[in-house]
């Protein structure tokens, strides 16, 4: 092969060598500081997490052995011979799995609605007063940042044992991160339309009604049924503090070793996720399009 | 204020028939679901135990805890509920790094533009679904009965439920990336390792480092409950305050859950601008 490029005189191109060489080498240095950084806090973290690479050497076999255990009946056959056996409470199991839908569905809505109401006071372009907007996102924040299970655990105290310590547990979480997401789509709206209303002599409420509703209606339903689909998820872990659904009976299965009962309401749980996810998917990219979709 | 003539409303519908005469079906189409929604709403108040008597009573126990909550008082255990939280950011920072470490080979074969045969993609997409499928309290319980109860288990719990959630978003970003590079390694004579070493990594990486700290982050409030079923941190002394109603000390840990948050919000977001600019944070 002729080389076609020319070659420069060699004074020149140590020179243009040495320069490249040291903004690599100052790169390079860089990088290595930050892998440095990283490996310090990971150490300092592996401290601090009690982590124990012989128990987890000695143990890992355990993981494996415990998912060999769920799917073994206690006659000692696989679970999918039996499929009787495997799923005896399918009844009892798929009612529980109903209520934790409920849950999530009645959650979802009650912050649907409250996050709705709220997050006009909390967008930028539409809050009627500074003061209470900084009010109403302080709020949103606290809801979303403490866990929804914290909150169950409160409210089962509260309000006894039962799902509507679930509900309202969701429901509360479910206004800050709705109310987050509304607020966002509310502050990329056009103006036009309001300044539009507002020139017509039209109130707050009826500018937000006319102007604003028409613009951010798909969003708002997309971002709840988004939603909706996180909330099932939280609402199957609701039973572990009591606060109803399938979880009290997944955690006393997993709790009393009744492997084959493990397997089968996680099962249960997994498939409902899938057609729950699949369904809202599918409800979203026929209500906005393919693009509302991520 | 002057009125327009009533006539001009004739004459409008006259011009657009449609906007006036919409077909029944589209008409009734909103009405018939918030109907339907609103039915099913009422069906699940009903079947989930909720009643006008026990929402009062609740609410005044509510606000009677919350009295009970002011002012914030650790007591004697601040020491114990620092170490706790130590081990809550911890478990949040291992977790959240083991499973970027895991996920990445992982989502390669997942990436339809690294994997083109759907047969290899499919089950290893449906596994990383089936993952992200189990809640992080759940794989909690599982890893308790493997290496017993402690901030271990949170860790591998964290760790194994991001695993599936990175798995998804890293393929999506490999996809994402531009094919003309990855076209160029290969038209200089690269094998398909230096595609992906020098053609996807470098464009893929720097998205994957914003995810991974925005998961750190989200990581810190899950690593905060995990303790509730044993698996170690902050959740442990929360769940057991709770429990013995010492109201003081549970705002005082709610407060710390909030404040740690807030700053491992500020720092991962200033690194996240670091490292990809401020414009390209979605």
């Amino acid at each position: 092969m002729s080389a076609a490029v020319s070659i420069l005189p060699a004074p020149q191109l140590a020179a243009l060598n040495d320069a490249y060489r040291k903004a690599v080498a100052r790169r390079r240095l860089r990088t290595l500081f930050v892998v440095v950084a990283c490996f310090a806090a990971l150490f300092v973290a592996a401290l601090g997490a009690e982590v124990n690479l012989r128990t987890f050497i000695e143990k890992i076999g355990n993981f494996g052995s415990y998912f060999d255990r769920i799917f073994t009946l206690e006659a000692g056959t696989r679970v999918w011979t039996d499929v009787n056996e495997w799923f005896w409470g399918w009844k009892k199991w798929l009612s529980l799995l109903g209520e934790t839908v409920l849950i999530s569905y009645v959650g979802t809505l009650i912050g649907a609605v409250l996050a709705f109401g709220l997050n006009f006071l909390a967008a930028e372009n539409t809050a009627p007063s500074a003061p209470l907007r900084f009010a109403v996102r302080r709020f949103m924040e606290f809801c979303r940042t403490v866990p929804d299970i914290v909150f169950a655990l409160i409210f089962v105290i509260a309000f006894g044992l039962g799902p509507m310590a679930g509900v309202l547990a969701i429901a509360i979480h479910c206004v800050g991160a709705l109310g987050k997401l509304y607020g966002e789509i509310v502050e990329n709206i056009d103006m036009k339309p309001v300044e539009g209303i507002r020139s017509t002599g039209a109130g707050w409420v009826d500018c937000m009604r006319f102007a604003v509703l028409p613009q951010v209606a798909a969003g708002f339903a997309s971002y709840t049924l988004l939603r909706f689909e996180i909330n099932v998820r939280g609402a199957s872990v609701m039973g572990f503090v009591g606060a109803g659904g399938i979880g009290q009976e997944l955690v006393v299965a997993v709790r009393k070793f009744y492997y084959s009962d493990v397997s089968a309401i996680l099962l249960m749980i997994i498939v409902a996720v899938f057609i729950i996810d699949i369904g809202t998917g599918w409800l979203r990219g026929r209500l906005f399009g393919k693009e509302a979709r991520s | 204020m002057s009125r327009q003539p009533d006539t001009n409303t004739q004459e409008l519908r006259g011009r657009y028939p449609d906007v006036f005469n919409r077909p029944m079906a589209s008409r009734a189409g909103v009405p018939a679901i918030l109907v339907a929604a609103l039915a099913l709403f009422i069906f699940g108040l009903n079947e989930l135990d909720f009643s006008p008597a026990r929402m009062w009573t609740g609410l005044r126990e509510l606000g009677w805890i919350t009295m009970m909550m002011i002012p914030p008082n650790p007591g004697s255990s601040l020491p114990a509920y620092l170490h706790a939280m130590g081990e809550t950011l911890s478990i949040a920072l291992l977790g959240t790094t083991l499973a970027a470490v895991f996920a990445l080979p992982v989502s390669l074969l997942a990436a339809r533009n690294v994997i083109p045969s759907a047969w290899l993609r499919f089950p290893v997409r449906r596994f990383l679904d089936s993952i992200r499928g189990v809640d992080t309290l759940i794989w909690a319980l599982v890893w308790i009965n493997v290496v017993g109860l402690g901030p271990f288990a949170g860790v591998l719990a964290i760790a194994i439920s991001d695993f599936g959630a990175f798995g998804k978003l890293f393929s999506e970003a490999i996809e994402a990336a531009d094919k003309k590079q990855v076209e160029g390694i290969r038209a200089s004579g690269g094998s398909a390792m230096h595609e992906i070493r020098f053609g996807l990594m470098p464009q893929v990486l720097p998205v994957i480092a914003g995810q991974v700290l925005y998961f750190i982050e989200s990581n810190t409030r899950s690593a905060t409950i995990i303790g509730i079923v044993g698996a170690g941190g902050i959740g442990l002394q929360l769940a057991e305050q709770i429990r013995v109603l010492e109201w003081q000390k549970v705002s005082f840990l709610i407060l710390m859950i909030l404040v740690a948050v807030a700053a491992i919000d500020w720092i991962s977001s200033r690194l996240r601008f670091a490292i990809i600019g401020r414009r390209a944070v979605a």
